[in-house]
């Protein structure tokens, strides 16, 4: 009795639920409306026989509940029914796989004109690829991967043209066919933008494609839908939907491969006349000075740190109201004219020998070990910092900056700029630290990595 | 039409009868003690499934509160509860524990058609369970790759459980499949060849049609799974590069040269596709006999059922790329492969429709196990439904990857056929154990696990439209998910954890009622098939005494018109029930004549 009752209110509330949930296909920002189409037509028919069949269910409990008095009918087989039935069926599943098939039709079929943008995925990081001129993208071989050369570009004159995008924020031009074409450095991501519907995987050792039109101005967040590793939730990028002239604008500014070939190897001597003003806090030979709050640098990346500038200069680092020590960072970074500067200083640090750190005094160190086990996968076992996945090292960090960093990653006072992508990965992995005590296990176990090694 | 089939095999079948304690129960080869052995053992292990769901809800449900929960645990745990409950679970219950009691008992034969197979099938199954269970305890723990284990990323740094962890899960994926063939190979050979005398193969209740079926497609699909993983397993090991194209490793060249991720994908879903149905059939064949029983009515368009599980089973061979729409293969597939998806869902509608219009105009007695067949049918349409809009390949890409499929496929794949493995658990353990249930704690345990499981997946279809990426530690601050999503996200979580708790209550009950249940007797339900016909309740080592059953009609002749009680049993002779036959004679040819 009851179920029959309960399962008519289920059917009901599911399409009341249906109708009034506050949660929406994304606006539609590509021309795909004809696959939102196909989604409400499947909603559509397929609602419509949940309803019914349903409603016949509980009208047939209710109708035909056990009474004693009553015997059931005797009849096996129904072929005038069952043969409508499948009729029936078969028309209704034909309207749905027709317009599907149709809609799949033009997804496979990418116009002439489209223009072509290449997404690279790495663990757990996207960059982009641009043709130049010519119009077309230079030839790749993923052997040829490594620092010098992240894209893999091989001889073929082509590619010295590309455009390369290595931050994870790409513009496209509204209203003009684009064709995205996928490409994984490692293992398995998917490129997907919600509103614009299409999305594919990037496969390693092939390239795979598919294509849309911008049809809306505005910033979406690209996200990776295939599980690719511990750090798949925070490989996150932009998409900027932007008039045909900014677009131009944009990618005339971009660094083409030949500038890229061509990039002057960074000058330490003059990087040692900027470091001057560093001096006073972080100390003649970069040691640090932890009653001013100012971190040891003596052999940090030089990636990184140029990375760090440069976001100090941008004001994407050191702009947060409750970040004083990054405030007072700001005004230095800001007296470096350019990226030459930057680049020359960062290989001057870069030059001067690390010093050790003694073992922090708070925090269980073996709890940390286990927290750690995911910080590895970008910083390394022995936090040696892994400069493919931007994660830099951590062996020589005091405990006291180590633990105020992650506080402010926490809190989402420093990372959470729009303009730091790693900072925001760093802000969504902090979040695993789930109070001060983890924190300070984690840094426990960190400042035990640099003197182990020597062990 | 077989009716001059001479005596089964069965009967001239010699049965070792142990004596001692160990031989009865631990080292048994009665197809019966040995299905209690795989319930039991994936009864344990499903709890553990169980508890990984929770503390996945619970990282969900309540970001950055439990220290236990980091993203490479939350990985492992998602994982390994996605592997647990399909393979080790799902596949093992309703196969090796309904499949081992209810094969020999509905076709009339005193046991397996290999007995001392049978019992190794069960102990290379425990072995498997328990070299997964190892992986907790390897450095790096259980790998978190995923439950469709994909290469290059199952095995390459930047996942949890790179070493020991996806070593022992490809070794116990090995012995689980090495066991199945054993135990599948038993089904097939004792259902062909051990049936009794008048059990044609028309007679056969549905449960062991399904159960038939399924374990074909086992047989079929298990090989192509074992493939993928001695290849993964060389990748791994040896170097090889089946899978393995050429790539980094965290900035390092890897080394490996001309493999292809595509083809693991292909080959674990040629598996995968069919293993849905593979668990599925089975349900499908166990809800069919617990309506018929419960509404005192023949099933409807029986033929048409038994014919509607051989094609679903045939067509999910040629379905699997549909699980690939996004993957990257040639996107031309998509056109065949959303064909031939949608077109099996035509027999599976049949199927929905059959038991629907089985009840119609049936005398429907809501016992316990007719509540979970009921929340079944529910359960199923919905979930079957929702796969139209995942197997049509255009409506699939918004779709993939996100929050939608994870309501479809639990609700299809894991919610329904647990509710059936509920309905065939209270429907058959009168004569299991010969005592009857609690009504009350069943009562309850219905009600929270179909009302619970309905709040856990229903929404999530939602956040699916949303485009809520799956897999997903946290969410942090994403443009396009609101923070409506968070909340919702507890909501699902506080069900889970109720649902959770029913199924204690439920292990309580089967537990509680083996002493203080009231005795049943030997056919509580008034049931048709054979198992209930037996001379001892429960039944003894070789099922039926001295004399084995003689069928003389199908499993379906509830409420007859003119037979003096609403169903006859399969081994009533039909000079019993003379006056019945005339009124009959309208049935379906193969169904009732005599012999």
């Amino acid at each position: 009795m009851i179920i029959a009752w309960v399962v008519i209110l289920l059917t009901l509330g599911s399409v009341l639920f249906y109708v009034l949930s506050p949660w929406h296909l994304t606006p539609l920002a590509s021309h795909w409306g004809a696959m939102d189409s196909t989604i409400h037509i499947t909603a559509l028919v397929t609602g419509a026989v949940f309803v019914a069949v349903n409603l016949f269910l509980a009208w047939v409990i209710l109708r035909y509940r056990h009474r004693a008095d009553r015997r059931a009918a005797f009849d096996p087989e129904n072929k005038r029914l069952e043969g409508w039935l499948t009729l029936v069926t078969s028309l209704g599943i034909a309207a749905l796989l027709a317009p599907g098939l149709w809609v799949w039709g033009s997804f496979v079929s990418v116009p002439e004109e489209a223009h072509e943008v290449e997404v690279v995925g790495q663990q757990w990081r996207w960059s982009f690829r641009l043709p130049g001129e010519d119009g077309e993208l230079g030839r790749v071989d993923t052997r040829l991967i490594d620092e010098a050369n992240p894209f893999g570009l091989t001889e073929d004159p082509a590619g010295l043209d590309d455009r390369l995008v290595m931050e994870p924020r790409l513009l496209l031009p509204l209203g003009q066919p684009v064709k995205m074409l996928l490409r994984s450095k490692d293992v398995l991501h998917n490129f997907q933008v919600a509103n614009f519907r299409a999305k594919m995987d990037l496969v390693p050792g092939q390239v795979s494609y598919f294509w849309l039109t911008p049809t809306e101005l505005g910033e979406y967040e690209v996200v990776c839908a295939e599980l690719c590793g511990i750090a798949h939730f925070a490989m996150r990028a932009r998409v900027e939907v932007v008039e045909p002239e900014v677009f131009e604008a944009w990618l005339a500014e971009l660094p083409t491969q030949a500038d890229w070939l061509a990039r002057a190897d960074p000058d330490p001597a003059a990087g040692q006349g900027h470091y001057a003003s560093c001096a006073a806090c972080h100390g003649t030979s970069g040691e640090g000075n932890a009653a001013i709050q100012a971190p040891p640098l003596a052999g940090m990346e030089p990636w990184y740190l140029s990375r760090q500038l440069e976001l100090f200069r941008r004001g994407a680092r050191g702009t947060h109201p409750e970040d004083s020590p990054g405030q007072q960072m700001r005004p230095f970074a800001l007296q470096l004219t350019d990226g030459v500067a930057i680049a020359d200083l960062a290989a001057h640090i870069a030059s001067l020998e690390p010093i050790e750190v003694s073992p922090a005094a708070q925090g269980d160190p073996r709890r940390g070990a286990r927290l750690y086990r995911t910080c590895a996968n970008c910083h390394g076992e022995r936090g040696e910092g892994i400069p493919a996945t931007q994660g830099p090292r951590l062996a020589t960090l005091p405990d006291w900056y180590l633990i105020r960093q992650l506080e402010h990653f926490r809190e989402g006072v420093r990372g959470r700029h729009a303009a730091d992508p790693y900072g925001n990965q760093m802000v969504d992995m902090a979040q695993m630290l789930v109070n001060r005590r983890a924190v300070e296990d984690v840094v426990a176990h960190i400042t035990t990595l640099g003197t182990a090694q020597e062990e | 039409m077989a009716e001059s089939r001479g005596p089964a095999v069965a009967e001239e079948m010699e049965l070792v009868h142990p004596k001692t304690f160990l031989g009865k129960y631990i080292w048994s080869q009665d197809a019966k003690v040995i299905a209690i052995q795989y319930g039991l053992t994936a009864t344990a292990i499903g709890l553990v499934a169980l508890a990984l769901s929770i503390l996945i809800r619970l990282q969900l449900g309540f970001p950055g509160s439990f220290s236990l929960i980091d993203p490479s645990s939350y990985l492992q745990y998602v994982t390994m509860h996605g592997m647990i409950m399909v393979v080790y679970l799902l596949t093992a219950f309703l196969l090796g524990a309904f499949g081992n009691y209810l094969i020999p008992l509905m076709i009339g034969a005193r046991d397996m058609a290999f007995p001392f197979l049978n019992m190794l099938s069960y102990w290379f199954y425990l072995a498997s369970v328990l070299i997964l269970v190892a992986s907790f305890f390897v450095p790096g723990g259980p790998t978190g790759g995923g439950w469709t284990l994909y290469p290059p990323q199952v095995i390459s740094p930047g996942t949890p459980g790179v070493g020991g962890g996806i070593l022992l899960m490809l070794v116990s994926l090995i012995v689980f499949i090495a066991g199945f063939t054993m135990g599948g190979l038993n089904y097939v050979v004792t259902v062909l060849q051990a049936r009794t005398r008048g059990m044609t193969l028309m007679r056969l209740p549905l449960t062991v049609w399904g159960i038939f079926m399924a374990t074909v497609m086992a047989l079929l699909a298990f090989p192509a799974l074992l493939v993928a993983v001695l290849m993964l397993l060389c990748d791994m090991l040896l170097g090889t590069s089946f899978f393995m194209p050429e790539m980094l490793n965290l900035g390092e060249q890897a080394g490996h040269e001309g493999g292809s991720p595509l083809l693991y994908q292909h080959l674990f879903w040629f598996f995968g596709h069919p293993e849905v149905y593979i668990v599925a059939l089975p349900a499908f064949g166990i809800v069919s006999d617990v309506l018929a029983c419960h509404a005192r009515k023949n099933i409807f368009g029986y033929r048409m059922m038994v014919w509607a599980l051989i094609l679903i089973g045939v067509l999910s061979f040629v379905v699997w790329a549909h699980h690939m729409f996004v993957s990257g293969m040639n996107p031309y597939f998509g056109f065949l492969f959303a064909t031939t998806t949608l077109i099996i869902a035509v027999p599976t509608a049949i199927k929905v429709y059959n038991w629907v219009l089985t009840l119609w105009r049936g005398n429907i007695r809501l016992t316990v196990p007719m509540l979970f067949a009921i929340g079944f049918l529910f359960t199923f349409v919905n979930g079957g439904l929702s796969g139209l809009f995942l197997g049509n390949v255009t409506v699939d890409v918004p779709l993939s990857d996100t929050y939608f499929v994870v309501g479809h496929f639990h609700m299809v794949m894991a919610v329904a056929p647990v509710l059936v493995i509920y309905a065939g658990l209270y429907h058959w353990y009168p004569k299991v154990s010969g005592r009857m249930f609690h009504q009350g704690m069943a009562k309850w345990h219905f009600w929270l696990t179909f009302l619970g499981t309905y709040v856990v997946y229903f929404p999530m279809h939602f956040m699916g439209f949303a485009g809520v990426p799956r897999r997903y530690y946290a969410y942090g601050e994403t443009a396009f998910i609101p923070d409506s999503v968070i909340t919702l996200n507890m909501v699902i979580t506080l069900a889970a954890i109720v649902v959770a708790a029913a199924q204690l209550l439920f292990l309580f009950n089967m537990a509680w009622s083996l002493r203080h249940g009231k005795p049943a007797g030997a056919n509580p339900w008034g049931a048709t098939t054979l198992e209930w016909q037996t001379p001892h309740t429960p039944p003894r080592h070789g099922n039926f005494g001295d004399e084995l059953p003689v069928v003389y009609r199908w499993a379906y002749d509830y409420s007859v018109p003119g037979a003096a009680e609403d169903f006859l049993p399969q081994n009533q002779p039909p000079e019993a029930v003379r006056s019945a036959d005339d009124a009959a004679a309208k049935g379906p040819d193969g169904g009732r004549e005599a012999p």
